[in-house]
């Protein structure tokens, strides 16, 4: 096993090349006159191509990934990315376009987002898209501005603030707060549902946006919904729907049908897109008729059996991000779907919720369930320290790494100590299912018996627990400008 | 059909979770919004999707690309593109579990190195999702780090950008935006002098700008300084293996568009914004940062790090929503300046130095068109024809040539403008072909 | 330097050590104990206004932002720059070395209306 790599720049010789280029016709300075040039060359690594090729051959084995290991984080939607998706999305038609190029150069390209576009309308029951937003965090921010552009449209300046239950995502009350908003927070119920009543009392007519997850963080879908749209449209403020768990209603539910006024969705999780180790992915968003005007701009329109970018829009918000988008991605999310009929839709979901059921029933008894509840595509899970020698869900995550098991996600939602919040996603079989179960029941097993091998996990990776209190006092982020003597 | 389940396994599961149904497990949903989707195209197998793809494909015209404007084709390595096509690479996880996942790890640490040491500053993120979030994040760092409330923009940094940031910023109301004009294409050393005051939180420098041209960083740092601006240098990498870095002529931040490195033009997307600065300011830097420390075994290792300034910790009180990088494209930029090198990225820089020099000559030499704008540029310029640079562009198109970026849209009395830009992939056939079509299309 | 016998407590943990019209402030040590070990400590400018209960700085560990919150009000007169070159020296001598800033109150009355050592003691349990 690879236990670990130098660092590039620690294997460059000075002179060695990879790449040559043909020399110019004249030297650069002779066309640059007074210009500043560099006095001294960067600091990056000097290696051969096969330097190269091995060194970040061996950096990829000291990975977990998808392609070898089960993801059953919570939120995360970790399926399986098709590679039919990459062979879609790499062909040189679409990689050489340039953002710039004419439309009638682009037809392909624009065909596709338009078509992705109107299929994302289909599954959400919404009436537009935006394909701008880079993630979901941007989606949200986007959609928060789309919100502010509606009010201010409206002439009510008193919407100022934006309701979060205590269950959301540390990126909305983020981008919340980046929209010009403050936040106020309501209590949810144990079951992470939120509390009507507690909606309600700090509904008022400063509120211009309530955000929701649905299924919420406790991977339970909000039984109320149709209630709380009515009471938040009553209060003259919008709905808006965080998608990150989408992945339990695709195919069964359309959020525009419970009262969702905007959304964002994440190609990276439902799409199938590859996470690529942090991105990139991408987070669309979705509008009722309403808000379609204030979407930002550029996006696709097909006029007279032609695709074209439109530019112009009075009422937009303008742009989040330069071009049209993560376009590649958009393309592998397009070609995802278009393997689907309405059927294989449903099926997604139902197999999602199917195995996150399975593995709450099977763990329960070691594991308590936040919530006594059928969950959909996640459930949450507790560790119990006080009665495991204080191991806590750290240690578990940690040990599991060691039986080949990436952990789940970890101490979120917020309010649920010690939290275990486990997504399978519809695209593992059930014998992965046993094999992650097994190897969690031995863990609490050993936590009873031999609690040390859990609190010192992991033991058998490329590296031991890493410091992070170092890293965070003393942070090094980038090998020296000049070389070691 | 990525579903692997059989009839038999979903009914012995069904049967251990003790429900008769599917349909049970979906109760919680009211019935009555349960609801197929409707219009929906039947499936298609993976060879007909693949089919439907060359189609679509098919119907993009491939042109010669002369075009640049944030978005540049440069070769891109062979070994770059079998990288990252390794699945340990793409279907990896954002590397919060960093013992599992030392290898993202390792490559984030090696690109922010890389990029430290293009830009000459101390610190640098794992990446920001372009050049414009990347100035967007800058921008609000300075106002920040100095508590005033301007940025002083030139209108020669791209429109888009300025556009993203006009955008972002109008919800707070907060940093203010005031727009440099700059007739003459570059910044005029007095109008900035007379914008400066101490409600300027910093300057933006562009390097080279939106049409192609180098400013006298230092000289413009300096008059920032004097008045307790900060500097946001925008240059971009590959430049940078030739010209002077922003952190030797005084800039406090640098942002960039890294799509140069690695990445392909993609249609405007994934691209890779870059942030660095000097390293006072390293905990205002937003989103993902990866740190070197070591394991309970002294082995070296690598972890996300300063976390705590994130958004899903500081919640409402975070800097910046930012919690994702461009993972992938940052690692195949890192891969493009590891089979470069310093030796290897100049002779890059000098041969775009050279095409776009060359090609601006031979334009300049074809009667009715001139450059418009004096000073030194990189390896974009602006071309002032004797027609419509849009007609231009779509007569060229016809020919098989992406002419450039036409500037009537983004800048008043521009409508004759091209940008053009000529990287090293271009051949010295290719300028011929280029100049042969551009004397025809203007006879 | 400060010791606690000396100090008066807000219920969010904060202590005050008052001399003249000057408020000493810094954490308890049951608090540097919750958020463990500290990372980085946010101060404010000297010469900026702070009001009572409000938060006014921000400490730091690996995994959490606490705020810290102005247990009077005042004007910042002078800031204890080496606990952020070291901020573990916040978990060592919380009442020592790693005390904060220092306000020139505007109400010192409200200094009275803190707990005693006695009473945050027993409100720690």
């Amino acid at each position: 096993m690879n236990r670990g790599e130098p660092l590039s720049i620690e294997k460059s010789v000075p002179g060695r090349r990879a790449l040559t280029f043909p020399s110019p016709s004249a030297p650069a300075a002779s066309w640059l006159p007074g210009v500043a040039l560099r006095d001294a060359p960067p600091r990056l690594p000097e290696l051969s191509e096969l330097d190269v090729v091995r060194h970040y051959t061996r950096l990829s084995q000291l990975n977990f990934c998808l392609d070898t290991h089960f993801y059953p984080l919570g939120s995360c939607t970790m399926k399986y990315n098709p590679r039919a998706l990459e062979e879609f999305a790499r062909q040189d038609g679409f990689a050489a376009a340039h953002p710039a190029a004419p439309d009638t150069a682009v037809q392909g390209t624009l065909a596709a987002l338009h078509g992705l576009e109107q299929l994302l309308c289909q599954l959400t029951g919404l009436a537009a898209f935006t394909l701008q937003p880079a993630a979901g965090a941007h989606g949200e921010l986007t959609g928060i501005l789309i919100a502010a552009a509606y009010h201010r449209a409206r002439k009510d300046r008193r919407r100022t603030e934006i309701v979060v239950p205590d269950t959301a995502h540390g990126t909305n009350p983020a981008s919340a707060a980046l929209g010009g908003f403050a936040v106020k927070t309501v209590a949810t119920q144990p079951n992470g549902r939120l509390d009507v009543a507690a909606l309600r009392a700090a509904l008022g007519p400063q509120t211009a946006l309530v955000m929701l997850t649905v299924p919420n963080t406790l991977g339970l879908f909000e039984t109320q919904i149709r209630e709380i749209a009515v009471a938040v449209h009553e209060a003259g403020a919008l709905l808006y729907m965080d998608g990150a768990n989408f992945n339990a209603l695709l195919g069964l539910a359309r959020p525009a049908d419970f009262g969702v006024d905007i959304l964002h969705l994440n190609l990276h999780k439902t799409f199938a897109t590859p996470h690529g180790g942090g991105g990139p992915g991408a987070g669309p968003v979705g509008v009722t008729a309403t808000l379609e005007p204030f979407l930002p701009l550029p996006r696709v329109v097909r006029r007279k059996g032609r695709y074209a970018l439109q530019t112009k829009g009075a009422r937009s918000i303008g742009r989040v991000k330069s071009f049209a988008g993560n376009v590649a991605v958009a393309l592998k999310a397009y070609a995802y779907l278009r393997r689907h009929d309405a059927a294989a839709l449903r099926r997604v979901a139902e197999n999602a919720i199917l195995n996150a059921n399975y593995l709450r029933v099977k763990l329960r008894d070691l594991f308590p369930p936040a919530v006594d509840e059928p969950c959909l595509h996640e459930c949450v899970l507790r560790t119990e320290p006080e009665r495991l020698n204080g191991v806590k869900t750290l240690d578990v995550a940690k040990r599991l790494l060691d039986h080949g098991f990436y952990a789940p996600t970890i101490y979120f939602p917020l309010n649920v100590p010690e939290a275990l919040m486990i997504e399978p996603t519809e695209t593992e079989t059930p014998a992965t299912l046993d094999a992650f179960v097994a190897a969690l029941r031995a863990i609490h097993e050993e936590a009873r018996t031999a609690p040390e091998q859990v609190k010192s996990a992991p033991h058998n990776l490329p590296v031991r627990r890493l410091d992070e209190l170092n890293a965070a006092r003393n942070p090094n982020v980038a090998w020296p400008a000049q070389p070691p003597q | 059909m990525y579903s692997p389940h059989t009839a038999a396994e979903q009914q012995a599961m069904l049967r251990d979770i003790g429900v008769g149904s599917l349909a049970d497990l979906l109760a919680q949903i009211p019935a009555e919004l349960q609801a197929s989707v409707a219009a929906w195209p039947p499936a298609l197998t993976e060879p007909e999707l693949l089919a439907h793809g060359r189609e679509l494909a098919a119907q993009n015209q491939r042109l010669l690309c002369f075009a640049g404007g944030g978005a540049q084709e440069h070769h891109i390595p062979a070994a770059v593109s079998a990288l990252i096509q390794r699945g340990e690479f793409l279907t990896a996880y954002t590397p919060y579990q960093a013992e599992a996942s030392q290898g993202t790890l390792q490559a984030m640490y090696e690109f922010q190195s890389s990029i430290c040491a293009l830009y000459g500053m101390a610190a640098a993120n794992a990446s920001l999702y372009d050049g414009a979030t990347a100035l967007a994040e800058a921008a609000n760092a300075a106002a920040r780090i100095t508590g005033r409330r301007v940025i002083l923009l030139p209108e020669t940094v791209h429109p888009e950008w300025r556009a993203t940031l006009r955008t972002l910023f109008a919800a707070r109301g907060e940093p203010q935006l005031v727009t440099l004009p700059c007739l003459t294409g570059r910044m005029e050393p007095e109008a900035v002098a007379a914008q400066l005051d101490d409600s300027v939180a910093a300057l933006v420098v562009p390097s080279p700008n939106y049409f192609g041209l180098l400013e006298d960083g230092a000289a413009l740092a300096a008059l920032a300084k004097a008045h307790g601006a900060l500097v946001i240098a925008v240059a971009d990498p590959i430049s940078l293996g030739l010209l002077a870095p922003p952190g030797a002529w005084g800039a406090d931040f640098a942002v960039g568009e890294g799509q140069g490195l690695g990445n392909p033009l993609n249609y405007g997307g994934p691209y890779l914004g870059l942030f660095a600065c000097r390293q006072e300011y390293l905990r205002h830097v937003p989103g993902r940062l990866c740190g070197m420390t070591t394991d309970a075994a002294g082995r070296r290792g690598f972890v996300l790090t300063l976390q705590a300034r994130e958004q899903h910790i500081r919640r409402e009180r975070a800097a910046s929503n930012i919690c994702s990088n461009q993972a992938l494209c940052a690692l195949a930029a890192t891969i493009h300046l590891a089979l470069l090198g310093p030796v290897g990225l100049r002779e890059v820089a000098e041969l775009n130095v050279d095409r776009a020099h060359r090609l601006a000559a031979m334009i300049a030499a074809i009667p009715g068109f001139r450059r418009r704008f004096d000073g030194a540029f990189f390896n974009e310029f602006v071309v002032e024809c004797p027609m419509s640079a849009t007609r231009l562009v779509k007569a060229m198109s016809k020919k098989g040539i992406l002419a450039g970026v036409p500037l009537g849209k983004l800048y008043r009395g521009m409508d004759n403008s091209l940008l053009v830009c000529a990287t090293g992939k271009r051949t010295a056939d290719d300028l011929e072909r280029y100049t042969a079509a551009l004397r025809a299309v203007a006879s | 330097m400060y010791p606690e016998a000396n100090c008066r407590f807000a219920p969010s943990h904060e202590w005050v050590f008052v001399t003249g019209d000057v408020a000493t402030v810094g954490i308890s040590n049951h608090a540097q104990k919750e958020i463990s070990d500290i990372v980085f400590i946010e101060l404010p400018k000297v010469g900026a206004k702070v009001t009572q209960g409000k938060p006014c700085a921000v400490i730091e560990s690996v995994k959490a932002a606490a705020d810290f919150f102005a247990p009077v009000s005042g004007e910042v007169s002078e800031v204890n720059a080496a606990i952020v070159d070291n901020p573990a020296l916040v978990n060592q001598e919380p009442h020592g070395a790693g005390w904060f800033f220092k306000i020139k109150m505007t109400q010192p009355a409200e200094a009275d209306s803190l707990l005693s050592w006695a009473d945050y003691q027993a409100s720690c349990g």
